[in-house]
């Protein structure tokens, strides 16, 4: 880590208070009299550290406290207790300086005005930003390369696809070239390839800039190619910051051996949990501990033509993760 | 400030591009503040017609005129914010505005004036068209015409802030729609825009003297009636900036708060 963290969050936590009420007239008719409300706590005491530059994953399930945390960082919401810096500011006093140096991108909320051409949107950000004209125009040309936007510019937002949006979204939202990037599922809804299009264009990105950037996605793929670490929480805490690879070590107690004999058929269910068979290729679920052992029994007892052994998905390490809280 | 004119510039040449996408809408809405103004218009005619010519000082062309310029200073000074900022709120997009290095204000501003801008292209020919049509009786002194400039730019800005600030409201609770109801009905009643103030009775009078509406309405348009003598127009800029200042005030207090509030509960 580096000594001055681009990202620091120390003990942060987040309450929100919530109206209770059961259903029916009745109960409506109390809440008017006597209103209950409840605390939730949606981000409990959580502490990490982001250095500059470095691609950290957030994960978590629905409610999680993922989006909430994000809000803070970003300034949006007011934290209860505990704090956070981003590039030595406090968030949530949203001064213009700080707010110069990020960008928050919602894959489900759109900036883009939805009447007029993308570009008229990007003109728009370049006078609000103040991003000196020379500077824009190069950026509107490398952000056109690198996400294919050329044909989509002058077209009203109204008449682009989902992932034309997107790519033009997240264009929008780099136009002045922000240091920190929160991304909350920000390929939410898109087809396979659009979804790798703007993989690769945020690891360029960072790349390029050295931009830090802080990402939450339900898409493991969006994970595993970018991102080293991971954060996950669960109920608001903090259940784990580290590689992604000591993520799978620590979570996942199984190991899969995929087997391919030459007589098809045979039944494995000895050697440990057959979770797949497909073209004579089966996959088998065993403990960590045991895989040496199995692995050499297959190749002594078995015909083996070819044999491998993988870790297992990262959804179902992830699953593994949640399951076991 | 140069940064400030590039912003203004640019918003302006994109909302204006927004707005001809709603050309339909527009004229929709601009039909329906013509057709307001005509309905008080012949409302009023017709009761001084059947009062011998006049009621209280105003005859049928005195009620064209005043209606024709009433007509107008309401399209001059109205916002659409106490609607917009509960859809706001609701949608959601209010919270990319406050990520964004530039008080939403400007936004707005710059929004509102496009739309006057354009609009006045429909809303002038239509003014000169009811002038042709209702022959109103204008008594109104040069200088007056002059005095009109200040006073409608003070009556669009306390407008603009006071509405806006009551837009705030929305960050407490996104059911707007009651206070903003109370609102319209005040300003329907003591912005001399249901009848002329002179013709409603005497504490109608003087209550309406300590709000804000008769200086957003009633006011620049008696002043272009050539209804009011210099002190009484000086009185009312002074009213006018009185509440401005006050507008100002209570929107700085509302925003902090509410955004506070806003940042506190989230969306």
């Amino acid at each position: 880590m580096s000594a001055v963290p681009a990202i620091a969050v120390r003990d942060l936590s987040k309450t929100y208070e919530v109206p209770v009420r059961e259903g029916g007239l009745a109960a409506a008719l109390k809440s008017l009299v006597h209103r209950q409300t409840r605390q939730v706590e949606a981000v409990k005491e959580i502490n990490f550290e982001v250095a500059p530059g470095e691609i950290v994953g957030f994960l978590g399930p629905n409610g999680a406290g993922k989006t909430t945390t994000l809000k803070m960082l970003s300034g949006l919401l007011y934290p209860s207790g505990g704090q956070c810096r981003v590039l030595g500011f406090e968030p949530f006093k949203r001064q213009r300086d700080y707010l110069r140096q990020i960008t928050l991108v919602m894959g489900n909320r759109n900036q883009l005005i939805w009447d007029i051409p993308v570009l008229d949107s990007f003109e728009r950000n370049r006078a609000i930003y103040r991003i000196e004209r020379t500077a824009y125009q190069r950026t509107v040309d490398e952000l056109t390369e690198l996400l294919d936007l050329g044909p989509l510019l002058d077209k009203p937002v109204r008449n682009l696809s989902l992932g034309e949006r997107m790519k033009c979204e997240v264009a929008a939202a780099l136009l002045h070239k922000p240091q920190i990037l929160f991304l909350d599922e920000p390929t939410i809804g898109l087809d396979v390839t659009m979804q790798r299009r703007i993989r690769s264009f945020l690891a360029e990105y960072n790349q390029r800039y050295g931009a830090t950037v802080l990402l939450t996605s339900h898409y493991m793929a969006d994970v595993e190619a970018l991102c080293k670490r991971v954060v996950v929480i669960h109920h608001g805490q903090l259940l784990f910051d580290g590689q992604l690879s000591e993520l799978v070590q620590r979570f996942s107690p199984h190991k899969t051996i995929v087997v391919e004999l030459e007589n098809e058929g045979s039944d494995l269910s000895v050697y440990g949990e057959v979770v797949d068979g497909v073209d004579g290729r089966v996959s088998l679920r065993v403990p960590k501990a045991e895989t040496a052992q199995v692995t050499g029994r297959l190749l002594s007892e078995q015909a083996v033509l070819d044999l491998t052994v993988e870790d297992p998905p990262i959804e179902d390490v992830i699953e593994q993760v949640f399951a076991g809280v | 400030m140069t940064g400030l004119f590039d912003i203004y510039t640019t918003l302006f040449r994109t909302d204006l591009a927004v707005q001809f996408q709603y050309r339909a809408a527009m004229v929709i809405w601009l039909i329906g503040r013509v057709i307001e103004a005509l309905v008080f218009l012949s409302v009023w005619t017709a009761v001084a017609e059947s009062q011998g010519g006049q009621v209280g000082g105003f005859s049928a062309g005195d009620f064209a005129a005043y209606y024709i310029i009433m007509m107008m200073m309401g399209h001059l000074t109205f916002t659409w914010f106490m609607y917009e900022f509960e859809f706001r709120v609701r949608s959601g997009s209010f919270s990319p505005l406050l990520l964004q290095p530039l008080h939403p204000i400007h936004r707005d501003i710059a929004m509102n004036i496009s739309y006057k801008l354009l609009t006045l292209v429909v809303m002038l020919p239509t003014m000169f068209l009811m002038v042709g049509l209702f022959d109103p009786t204008f008594n109104t002194p040069t200088w007056a015409v002059w005095a009109a400039v200040p006073v409608v730019l003070l009556a669009f800005l306390m407008r603009f802030f006071v509405e806006w600030a009551l837009a705030l409201v929305a960050l407490w609770t996104t059911r707007t729609e009651a206070a903003n109801q109370v609102y319209f009905a005040a300003l329907l009643f003591f912005s001399g825009q249901m009848a002329p103030l002179a013709l409603m009775p005497e504490w109608v009078q003087s209550l309406s003297a300590l709000l804000p509406f008769r200086w957003m309405l009633a006011f620049p348009t008696e002043l272009l009636l050539g209804r009011l003598e210099p002190e009484e127009v000086l009185q009312g800029l002074a009213a006018q900036v009185i509440w401005l200042g006050l507008a100002w005030g209570m929107m700085g207090l509302v925003w902090s708060r509410g955004v506070r509030r806003y940042s506190a509960v989230g969306s």
